[in-house]
């Protein structure tokens, strides 16, 4: 049997000490540690309990919102300030799992959540390199219709799955990370690397780094912003396809948009190629659809998934169209 | 510190690995509560703690001391019924009954969380937080219960009944 501790942490300083020897695990709402764990997936000797850390939602000094990692996703979604200022957020986090997962999961945990790569949960059965490095994959020349067509490598197409983190990504989220050496920031866009040839490896957090807090900037008031998710049935799936958009206009014309998508890649995906792409351009479809193409050129779809390209193309046009009629509604 | 379970007190295990499903079912004996797929995928297992539904299949019990956990056996009082047990049965709401515990439980938190207003992903206006809880409202969000029978039209009816009776 393989040994578990268990221990509660009081404050952050506490749980940075308990997990400083890089053993442990932090345990938000356990929907997907646990999980994994009962797979033998994970097979951590130390768990720390993390929840009844900082759960606080509260404006900065800049006009955003700082988020306390052990909040959850419920709580986040119910947020007035959310609802109002950050309504891709809102939309993100209610179009993922089931109301009981919201009303567990974490936002620390919901960052930190692992792929739901049907390879990397097989223990027993498949062979996998982010389970076990340089083991193989067998989702390349397998099942694949679920996986990622950007910034996969030949070790690894697995997907990062969640919404909530896609909504941060366009907004520019910084997340806010200590450990016994002390405290820094790193922006969402960089929390979660690309696999390469680990992709055992999928943030830089260090070792016992400890997500304390996501901070939000200030919303730019002049933007319209939405989240739409396209998935298998209609409640309650992962995304094949999800995009977080926000448009500013000045009449015809787009004076800039922020892009991220689900689904189709390792880690959340801010579409900056497409932003770039939208700029100044006038907000009509062939404008959206050039945008879309411009991120999707380097698409590498394996032979199940190719249709991911062309459902990504045409989601992110529709976003932009919708975002567009309601601005001039 | 105990767990308070339907109103009495249990010690809660001390292997971190037990879950909340198994603490209940197998330690407690209360096998009201089903494990159906043991990974968060079906809502069979959906206890509520301090009134809030979760899942007990992904729920560590060592996490939950001190917390007030109702489970199926604990949602009657003194004999009776819970309004939504009634209605389950007069209106043909199960068929082999093995998700009703989930069902009836989540049905609970979730009146709860449209009472409080919490947004659903069919919620048109993210400003309003007097939610009306139509067909696709209840539908969306009782998403996270299965129904292998497929019973769903009786569920559906069931929980809007109870709901109008007692209102908003």
């Amino acid at each position: 049997m393989i040994e578990l501790t268990y221990a509660r942490a009081s404050d952050v300083d506490d749980a940075v000490r308990r997990a400083a020897d890089g053993e442990g695990r932090y345990l938000g709402g356990g929907t997907n540690l646990v999980d994994l764990m009962r797979e033998t997936v994970e097979t951590p000797s130390a768990l720390v309990d993390v929840t009844g850390l900082s759960r606080e939602i509260a404006p900065t000094a800049s006009g955003g919102l700082m988020i306390g990692a052990a909040a959850r996703n419920t709580a986040v979604a119910e947020h007035e300030a959310v609802r109002s200022r950050y309504p891709m957020l809102a939309r993100a986090i209610v179009a993922g799992a089931s109301a009981q997962i919201r009303n567990m999961a974490t936002v620390g945990g919901n960052l930190l959540q692992r792929t739901r790569c049907t390879y990397f949960y097989d223990n027993d059965g498949s062979r996998c390199n982010k389970r076990v490095p340089g083991a193989g994959c067998d989702a390349i020349e397998g099942f694949n219709r679920i996986h990622a067509i950007l910034g996969t490598s030949p070790a690894c197409v697995a997907t990062h799955p969640s919404d909530m983190c896609v909504a941060l990504a366009a907004l520019d989220a910084v997340v806010h990370v200590r450990s016994v050496s002390g405290e820094r920031t790193v922006a969402l866009c960089d929390l979660h690397r690309l696999p390469e040839d680990r992709p055992d490896i999928e943030t830089v957090l260090e070792p016992g780094e400890l997500i304390t807090a996501v901070e939000l900037p200030a919303p730019n008031p002049a933007e319209r912003s939405t989240y739409r998710k396209v998935r298998d049935r209609s409640s309650y799936a992962f995304a094949l396809v999800s995009v977080a958009a926000a448009l500013e206009l000045d009449s015809d014309a787009i004076v800039g948009a922020r892009l991220a998508l689900g689904g189709v890649a390792p880690k959340p995906w801010r579409a900056r190629r497409a932003e770039e792409a939208l700029r100044g351009q006038p907000a009509v479809e062939a404008t959206f659809l050039n945008a879309a193409e411009a991120e999707l050129a380097d698409a590498r779809p394996l032979p199940g998934n190719a249709f991911k390209v062309e459902l990504a193309r045409r989601t992110i046009a529709a976003v932009l169209g919708q975002l567009t009629e309601e601005v001039r509604s | 510190m105990p767990m308070i379970i339907n109103g009495g007190q249990a010690p809660v295990p001390t292997d971190a690995r037990v879950s909340l499903l198994d603490f209940v079912r197998e330690h407690l004996e209360l096998f009201g509560t089903k494990k159906g797929c043991n990974q968060g995928a079906c809502g069979a297992c959906t206890v509520l703690v301090d009134g809030e539904r979760v899942l007990s299949c992904l729920a560590l019990a060592v996490q939950y001391e001190g917390r007030e956990v109702t489970t199926i056996e604990g949602l009657g009082s003194g004999g009776a019924l819970h309004p939504l047990q009634q209605a389950f049965i007069d209106d043909d709401g199960f068929q082999c009954g093995y998700c009703t515990p989930g069902q009836i439980c989540s049905a609970v938190g979730m009146v709860e969380e449209v009472r409080r207003g919490v947004p659903s992903y069919v919620t048109d206006d993210l400003a309003d937080t007097e939610i009306e809880l139509s067909h696709d409202e209840l539908r969306e969000r009782m998403s996270g219960n299965l129904c292998r029978c497929g019973a769903y039209n009786g569920i559906v009816e069931a929980i809007a009944d109870v709901y109008a009776e007692q209102g908003a």
